[in-house]
């Protein structure tokens, strides 16, 4: 219970903070990514302050042996560069370019009724339904016998 | 469009860097909307997971967030109703909504999961990630704007 309250409440802050930021406007977004035009440094704040909270978070993590209200920490480990990330990380950096939005910004648009958002977040959900239909691959033996940290 | 006060775009992502830190420290997990939102759905490919991947976070912690999400929007829009001016081009929304879907998934993270959260603890793949999209988000609009790629 007290783990979905904090899930509801950071979801509240954050759906808060992408309208107070006016990173919910993809406009905003197209004129801070037009660094070659009349460049917009605004969501370079919002990354920055938005940096500030989080950085401190990950270095209390570090004396913390779990979490307040979870068992423990489920946090990537994974450093190695791959592929899939590569290659994940082009296909989302074109596609934020073409319209502006990326998912945060698309669902809380979504939720002031804006029917371009609708059409944005069915195709992105449309986009993640084919990457499990697609790149789903069976674990291998040796992987599935692991316990999943 | 007019410039933003500098006090915007403070406050907002200070909200968003709090958001993070509240689910880290209280629920162990990166708040990554492209994962949380892929676990709210069901599309999350959990065969894909090894052993050095987390697991998808949970759904229903999930779904609250993501419901939540919808409602803080309104409440600050509420407040102050923001101008969204986005294109109505029905074949450039979809076109960005698959790839943005597709790309998240695959890259394992999008501006909040690898940027906010990644960037945070100086994780070298979400800081090689942000990188790539932030620059190849950069190229998309000088091409589309600067030499007139028009899709």
């Amino acid at each position: 219970m007290k783990k979905l309250l904090t899930a509801a409440f950071a979801g509240l802050l954050f759906g808060a903070g992408m309208v107070v930021s006016d990173m919910i406007n993809p406009a905003r977004v197209l004129a801070f990514l037009d660094v070659t035009g009349a460049w917009d440094y605004s969501l370079a704040l919002v990354m920055a302050a938005a940096l500030v909270p989080s950085v401190i978070a990950w270095q209390l993590r570090k004396r913390m042996t779990k979490p307040l209200f979870a068992l423990n920490f489920q946090v990537p480990t994974r450093r190695d560069l791959d592929w899939r990330l590569l290659t994940g990380a082009v296909l989302f950096g074109i596609g934020w370019g073409l319209v502006g939005f990326c998912p945060g910004p698309a669902i809380a648009a979504l939720a002031l009724g804006q029917r371009s958002a609708w059409i944005f977040v069915a195709a992105m959900l449309l986009g993640m339904l084919l990457h499990r239909v697609l790149m789903q691959r069976p674990v291998p033996q040796s992987d599935a016998s692991q316990p999943r940290s | 469009m007019q410039a933003l006060d500098p006090l915007f775009p403070l406050l907002g992502g200070l909200l968003i860097g709090l958001s993070a830190a509240l689910y880290l420290l209280a629920n162990g997990r990166v708040a990554g909307i492209s994962g949380l939102l892929a676990s709210a759905t069901g599309l999350s490919s959990e065969l894909q997971s090894n052993a050095q991947v987390p697991p998808e976070p949970a759904p229903q912690l999930a779904r609250a967030f993501i419901l939540a999400i919808f409602v803080g929007a309104l409440l600050a829009a509420w407040i102050k109703m923001p101008d969204i001016v986005v294109t109505h081009r029905l074949p450039l929304l979809i076109a960005a909504g698959l790839l943005v879907g597709f790309g998240t998934r695959l890259g394992s993270g999008c501006t909040s999961g690898h940027g906010v959260c990644g960037l945070a603890r100086a994780a070298p793949r979400s800081v090689v990630a942000t990188l790539i999209f932030m620059a190849v988000a950069a190229l998309t609009v000088t091409l589309i704007r600067q030499f007139g790629w028009v899709l």
